[in-house]
Formats: structure tokens, C-alpha cells, sequence
């Protein structure tokens, strides 16, 4: 229970919930009620079918042998790339969206950044003929058309934010203040492990079935339900958290997140949060920052549009800081080579995203008998043209 | 020495009138002539708005002057220099308000010292809650005589309400309806029922109601229901194109209370 949140929201020193008075009565509401209502067994239940039946879910646990034979160790996948809607994000909205019946809420917000996020929670309003609100930085909204269209087609409507750098952190600012105005039929689907308590450990827990199911897949695989190590790109972290969440507690299992270097940690254009950030308060939580020492935030870069964020969720902040998990960062040059890499040697196109991942595996020292597994967590779908645009097809 | 907050409260009982405006626009060096203009036309009380580049609690206003302001150069350091000597023009009580992050990076233990060494009164930081203030701040506040004002919603229960009552030794700030600043939100939108509701509980801190009120008639209104009211999105886009801030705040005062 050491990386577990406490009863005021913590994570060490990370986490708790720096929320301005008008979001106290709806963060109080789901401080208050979180557990009971995902621990019911009705909830469970439901939950559970539409992992199954909708989601798709168990992901495959997939060997990939020519990759293994590339790196001279054993490369597991998890294929959250084969979710409905490509990436892991949907755990989360699912879950989400029954919790928010179960409040009374009739109307969902959501912030999005490559858009990921936004279509899983679009679909689940769909799924549920809920009103759905998107918010989306302008200028994602115009890099990240074909997801901005999918929203529309799903019925959600999709706002362009306006101010600061018209992205992620942008869109998020906007979604607060619609839920301050919006105080008493909506429920705020925050996509990652970020924001106030309870919100970092309600996702984590929705997405701690990618790790449930690795340990029953490895054990039928490998015979042990421990690997060496497993390995996941880290923005905001929700797909990292779901991964290593039912390992925390296995000390000898190496926890390996990867951020988004961008044009190199070194540089301004980077969103390596742990690599340049220093410990603050945004968006509700206490955590790792990209910030001026006057305490502004600084506007994070990466190529993939999905870690572009310049927090991170403070359950990650703790375990950097007491060092279960180490973090490392891949620049966007690393990445688009580790697409090419998987693309090539296993048919499978990554998402940018995921990519931060696999490039670790050039960073690490392993040995012929370790047992990694990477998290896939998207599909690269979404990303063909930023992959026609650099590798010339 | 009192605190200058609870000076105001206690030689006036009604229609306080409080501006709030964002340090650094629209020019950088303004700062210090803008709160001398409000206490020359008879404003009561100002909250001097330190500018963060992700002000979640503010419409598009006030997102808009700290955006301006932060570009400008604006940053805590340099506010604080140039309140350096404003005791010496200003008597009424100052309070700054703003988003806890670049307090906390400032350090809040030499933030509190620096507002009680230039002679500020209070602060309000939305995104610092209670709780994590009694716990971690209270102290350093308390060495400063420095107040740190809450607020209350329409969404506050009476319980908490209560909480926060016992909490606060200088005002409390009530925010006027469900919303961000300047989200302007009718008079007639406003929640009569919350205002009267805590007007009846006789809560031991003053009350200043806030966000929405952008003219004399909000003012006023406000007034009925309060010791007073805060104005900011309105002000600040009254002088976002003043090239004469002496003549354009005389304007806006009185154009909110005309006997002033």
C-alpha cells in the first residue's frame, strides 16, 4: 500500500486537491461516494460486460518475436492499440460514465488533446445518450482534424479554446471553468491520472486493468506473473499508472516510464516533466511542473500531442521522487525511428504516443532472459500523416 | 496595529466598494498609479490581481489582462518592488489576489513577510483551500497579520459556510453565482435566496459579494445583500485602452456609485 493514495488525496508529497471553493461541493461529492460506487458489484458488473463486450477487452498480451530477436530479450505487448477506439483511454470514459449516471449527471465535459481522450469520451455519451462537451486547444483542433470530425459524428460538441497556447493545458483551464459554471448537472471526465483528488486515483483504478490482466497473461506465458520490467510513456500518465498499477507493491519488477524529450531535454521544446520540472500546484494537484522560477507555467512541446503537458500525475511525481519507477525521456527523432522499427519488424503501426515507449528499449541494458513487457497504449491511426509527412511514402 | 481590513469594516457597515484590477496591464508601470487613482475617487478596498498564465477561476477578461500583464514582465518579484513605498501615498487596505503557484514558488513563509514589510492586508488565493492552509500556512499569515480571505458559492453549505465563518478573521468574499469572473450573469440571475440565506445566518465576518458585477445597478443590488461588492472584470476593460487612467477611473467610479 506504499504507492497508494492516502485519505487526503496524497501521494507523498504529491497530489491532494488545491481546488478554488466553487468545485468543493461536486469534488467533496466524489471524494465522498468514488468507492463505494466503482467497489458495488453492481457497478462492477456492468463495468466488467462493457470491458468485454464493447471495449474489447482482455487486450492480447502479445509476444513479439521479431522484435525480441532485434533487441536480444523478450519484448512483450499489450495491445491497448486494439481497444475500441485505439488507445487505453476508453477504461477510463467507461468507467467514468457509469459513475456519473450514478451521481444523477446529465451532461459530461472533457478536454482533450490529440483527441484521443475526447472520442472516448464522446463515444461513451453516445453509448449512454449523454450530452457531451469537448475542449480542445485551437490549435490541436486543427492538427488533430479527423478525431475533431470523429467527436462531431459521435454528437459531441467539440469548443475550441482560444487562450494561452491553444493546447492541452489550455483545453483543461477551459473544462474547469465550464464545471465552475456547471456546477450542478455535470460530470468533468478528466482523460488522465491529473487534477484534484479523487480524479488521479479513480483513473488509475480504471485503468489498473491493464495490469490485472498482464499478470494473468504473463503467468499463462511465461509461467511467472511477474516480468522483469514494464515499460510506458508518460504525459499526463494514465496509461503508465493502469500498467504498472498491480506491480507497485513487486519491488523487483522494474517500473520504466518514458517521456516526451521533444527536441531534447536540453531544449526549450521539450515535455519532459521530471527531467526540467520542479515540484507546484496546477490544475488542482500538487505535483512536478514545467515552470519559470516566478511560477508561470511554461508551455511544454512534443511531437505527439498526447504527452504534450507540462504536469504530471502525482502518483508518477512519488514514485520519481522515492525512485520505484525511473523515467527516462526519448526525443521526437527517437520515436518516429521506433514507429519505422515496430511497424517493420511486427505489423503494427504505434501511435506516436506509444513510441516513447518502445524507444526506451534502445536505452536500457537487458538481458537475454528478462521479460519486458511495453505498453501499447494507441493505435497509430491517428498519426498517418504525420508519418507520411517524415518518413516520404 | 489592526489590520487595515478590519479597520474599514469597522468604521463602515455598507456599501464598500472594492476593485480588483490585474497588476502590470495594461501597462507595466501602472500599478501603483491605478491604486492611487481608486483611493482619490473613494474606492474602499483593492484587490491587486497577480497575474498567472492559467487563472482557471477567471473568464476571458481576466485571462486576457494577465496574459498582457505576464508578456509586460509582470511577475511577483517585481509587484512587490513597486508596492515598495505605497504606504506612503495609500491608506486603504490592499489585498492581493491571485493563483497559489507562483506564491508557493515565491516560498509562502517569505511572501507572507514581504506583504507585511510593504503593508499589505489580506490575500485571496481560490485554488488554496482551507484545509491545506490551516495545516501548512496558517502561521506564517498569522505572523504577518496578514488575512487570507475565503470564499463561499451559491453551492456552499451552511456547515461549511459556518467552517469557513470561524476561519476567517478579516472578510469573506461571496461569490455571486456559479461562475467564473465576468461571466455576466443578470442581476436577475443571482441567487436571492443564497444571498439572503447568509445574510440571515449572521456570520461574525463582513461579506463582499463578487463576480458579475459590472454596474450600478449589480452594485447595488449586491449592497442590499451585503457590506459590499467587488468589481474587476468591468474595471479592467475600462482601462485597457486608458491613455488616461486619472480621468478614466474618476469615470468608472462614479459610474458605478455616483456619489462617490
Amino acid at each position: 500500500m506504499k504507492y497508494q493514495v492516502n485519505e487526503k488525496g496524497y501521494y507523498g508529497e504529491f497530489g491532494g486537491a488545491w481546488i478554488p471553493e466553487m468545485m468543493y461541493t461536486n469534488i467533496e461529492e466524489l471524494k465522498t461516494r468514488y468507492l463505494g460506487i466503482i467497489e458495488s458489484e453492481e457497478f462492477r458488473t456492468e463495468f466488467d460486460k462493457l470491458m468485454k463486450d464493447y471495449v474489447g477487452r482482455p487486450s492480447p498480451l502479445y509476444y513479439a518475436s521479431r522484435l525480441s530477436e532485434h533487441y536480444g530479450s523478450n519484448i512483450y505487448l499489450k495491445r491497448e492499440d486494439l481497444n475500441h477506439t485505439g488507445s487505453h483511454k476508453l477504461n477510463n470514459t467507461i468507467g467514468q460514465i457509469l459513475l456519473a449516471q450514478k451521481l444523477g449527471k446529465t451532461r459530461i465535459i472533457a478536454e482533450t488533446g490529440a483527441g484521443q481522450h475526447g472520442v472516448a469520451t464522446a463515444t461513451v455519451c453516445a453509448l449512454k445518450g449523454i450530452k457531451c462537451v469537448v475542449y480542445m486547444g485551437a490549435l490541436d483542433v486543427s492538427r488533430q482534424a479527423p478525431n475533431v470530425k470523429k467527436m462531431k459524428m459521435l454528437g459531441a460538441e467539440v469548443v475550441p479554446v482560444h487562450s494561452g497556447n491553444k493546447t492541452l493545458k489550455d483545453a483543461t483551464n477551459e473544462a474547469m471553468r465550464d464545471w465552475i459554471n456547471n456546477p450542478e448537472d455535470t460530470h468533468y471526465i478528466i482523460g488522465s491520472v491529473v487534477g484534484p483528488h479523487p480524479y488521479p486515483d479513480m483513473v488509475a483504478r480504471f485503468q489498473s486493468v491493464i495490469s490485472k490482466e498482464m499478470r494473468s497473461q504473463l503467468l499463462e506465458q511465461t509461467g511467472s506473473e511477474l516480468p522483469t520490467r514494464v515499460l510506458a510513456c508518460v504525459g499526463g500518465g494514465s496509461n503508465a499508472a493502469g500498467a504498472f498499477y498491480h506491480f507497485l507493491d513487486d519491488e523487483q519488477v522494474e517500473l520504466i516510464g518514458v517521456e516526451a524529450a521533444g527536441k531534447g531535454v536540453d531544449t526549450n521544446e521539450t515535455a519532459a516533466t521530471l527531467t526540467v520540472g520542479s515540484p507546484g500546484v496546477l490544475h488542482s494537484a500538487r505535483t512536478m511542473l514545467m515552470q519559470t522560477e516566478d511560477g508561470q507555467i511554461i508551455e511544454p512541446y512534443s511531437i505527439s500531442a498526447g504527452l504534450d503537458y507540462p504536469g504530471i500525475g502525482p502518483l508518477h511525481a512519488h514514485l520519481h521522487k522515492t525512485g520505484r519507477a525511473k523515467f527516462l525521456a526519448a526525443t521526437d527523432e527517437e520515436v518516429l525511428q521506433s514507429v519505422l522499427l515496430l511497424t517493420q519488424k511486427e505489423g503494427i503501426i504505434p501511435a506516436l504516443e506509444s513510441a516513447h515507449a518502445l524507444a526506451a528499449l534502445d536505452k536500457i541494458k537487458m538481458n537475454p532472459d528478462d521479460v519486458n513487457v511495453v505498453n501499447l497504449s494507441g493505435s497509430g491511426n491517428k498519426d498517418m500523416e504525420t508519418y507520411l509527412n517524415y518518413f516520404g511514402y | 496595529m489592526n489590520n487595515r481590513i478590519n479597520q474599514l469594516f469597522e468604521s463602515k457597515k455598507e456599501n464598500i466598494f472594492s476593485v480588483y484590477f490585474t497588476a502590470g496591464f495594461p501597462k507595466l508601470g501602472d500599478t501603483v498609479k491605478i491604486i492611487q487613482e481608486l483611493e482619490k475617487n473613494g474606492v474602499d478596498l483593492i484587490e491587486i490581481g497577480m497575474p498567472f498564465s492559467d487563472p482557471t477561476a477567471d473568464g476571458p477578461t481576466i485571462q486576457r489582462s494577465s496574459e498582457v500583464a505576464l508578456k509586460n514582465g509582470m511577475s511577483l518579484k517585481l509587484l512587490f518592488e513597486q508596492l515598495k513605498d505605497i504606504r506612503q501615498s495609500v491608506n486603504i487596505p490592499l489585498i492581493l489576489m491571485g493563483y497559489l503557484n507562483p506564491v508557493y514558488q515565491y516560498g509562502m513563509e517569505a511572501f507572507c513577510q514581504k506583504c507585511a514589510e510593504v503593508g499589505i492586508d489580506g490575500t485571496i488565493l481560490p485554488d488554496l483551500p482551507l484545509d491545506e492552509f490551516d495545516a501548512e500556512y496558517r502561521k506564517y499569515y498569522e505572523a504577518a497579520n496578514l488575512h487570507n480571505v475565503l470564499l463561499i458559492t451559491p453551492q456552499t453549505s451552511e456547515k461549511r459556510i459556518r467552517q469557513i465563518d470561524d476561519a476567517s478573521a478579516g472578510l469573506i468574499y461571496m461569490v455571486s453565482s456559479s461562475s467564473t469572473t465576468g461571466a455576466g450573469k443578470k442581476v436577475e440571475d443571482f441567487h436571492q435566496d443564497y444571498f439572503e440565506r447568509v445574510q440571515n445566518m449572521n456570520l461574525k465576518n463582513p461579506r463582499v459579494i463578487g463576480f458579475g458585477i459590472s454596474d450600478q445597478a449589480t452594485f447595488a443590488n449586491a449592497c442590499k445583500y451585503a457590506q459590499g461588492a467587488i468589481i474587476g472584470s468591468a474595471f479592467v476593460t475600462a482601462i485597457k485602452d486608458s491613455d488616461n487612467l486619472e480621468k478614466d477611473i474618476a469615470t468608472f467610479v462614479k459610474s458605478i456609485d455616483p456619489g462617490r
